[in-house]
């Protein structure tokens, strides 16, 4: 018995850790602020072949941080990771069915399917 | 074995405010079905924006053969978008602030940063409808062509979440306020604020893929 209150004591440390402080999420609520200015800066200023690869960047940063810390994903159960991670895979499998059926899978004529014409 | 029985019997008495006082989860993964099921739903609906948001990438070009019109990035105002998604990126942060209020038992602090919060996701759907209505005065309405219905559907389910969100929120506000929540059911703030993260990240992905990227 004392051995499954150990465990269970274990569990209710791992699953219960919310992370940080008040003063932690405002810093993170700046960073993001930031990686928001630096996003729009793109709008305003040419910055040539980076653009696009620094905008998806941007974006996976901010995701993952919001998803760490705002969610706490970090500090939580990996059974929620796994959920949500398959249904991001599940997703951006979507993305690759349609992309490939819609834009790779031209008709001979040049009338790509997407086009409707 | 009696020990067991006796704990299997009393789990099953326990109220769902009384195993939070015990620190003890009447599951077998030890985590609650509520936040479970919540973390499928996102998992769920993330296929749900994968395909809006790839249906649009598609689409966001094409204005068809019958059809005319601007496309939806023809007329887009990046700056005042841009301050609409640092309006919701910052509800976010008064969210997580009242999840940790709940958590510490500061109930004034949640309810305040609950309406904060309820506000700033009703300021974002009033930039919504502000920019929408822009379109359609520009001849952008739902049907004026396939890159049209694309975006409105896309940015469109994303505002009904958002919708649901402020309803969530205000009922949360509602049932603090009248003491029918409290600091032993902080998780059920705690999975309402899940929900609401998942719709700013969302909003993330739509305005750097639909919205910055040329």
């Amino acid at each position: 018995m004392e051995t499954i209150a150990a465990s269970e004591e274990d569990t209710h440390e791992e699953h219960h850790d919310h992370g940080l402080s008040d003063v932690g999420y405002i810093k993170v609520a700046i960073i993001l602020g930031v990686l928001t200015a630096v996003e729009v800066a793109t709008y305003f200023w040419d910055f040539g072949i980076l653009e696009v690869p620094s905008l998806l960047i941007l974006m996976v940063v901010k995701f993952q941080i919001v998803v760490s810390y705002f969610m706490h994903l970090k500090f939580d159960s990996k059974v929620f990771s796994y959920l949500f991670v398959t249904g991001l895979i599940l997703a951006m499998a979507v993305f690759a069915a349609m992309g490939t059926s819609m834009v790779f899978w031209q008709d001979p004529s040049g009338c790509d399917a997407s086009s409707f014409c | 074995m009696t020990d067991v029985a006796e704990s299997s019997t009393s789990q099953l008495a326990y109220g769902p405010t009384d195993w939070d006082d015990h620190h003890h989860l009447p599951t077998n993964t030890g985590l609650t079905n509520e936040k479970i099921t919540m973390w499928a739903f996102l998992g769920s609906d993330c296929l749900l924006f994968g395909s809006l948001v790839s249906t649009y990438l598609l689409l966001r070009n094409r204005v068809g053969p019958a059809t005319r019109g601007p496309t939806a990035a023809d007329l887009f105002d990046i700056p005042f978008t841009s301050v609409s998604s640092f309006v919701l990126l910052m509800s976010s942060l008064t969210m997580v602030l009242a999840v940790t209020s709940i958590q510490r038992a500061e109930m004034e602090r949640c309810k305040l940063w609950l309406l904060t919060t309820a506000a700033l996701g009703s300021i974002f759907i009033a930039g919504q409808v502000y920019e929408f209505t822009g379109f359609y005065r520009e001849g952008l309405g739902f049907t004026t062509n396939i890159s049209s219905s694309a975006f409105f559907t896309l940015t469109g389910f994303h505002g009904v979440h958002v919708s649901l969100g402020i309803v969530m929120l205000v009922t949360m506000w509602v049932l603090v306020s009248g003491g029918h929540l409290g600091p032993e059911r902080a998780e059920t703030i705690e999975i309402i604020g899940l929900y609401w993260h998942f719709v700013d990240i969302v909003w993330i992905v739509i305005f750097a893929v639909v919205y910055l990227i040329p």
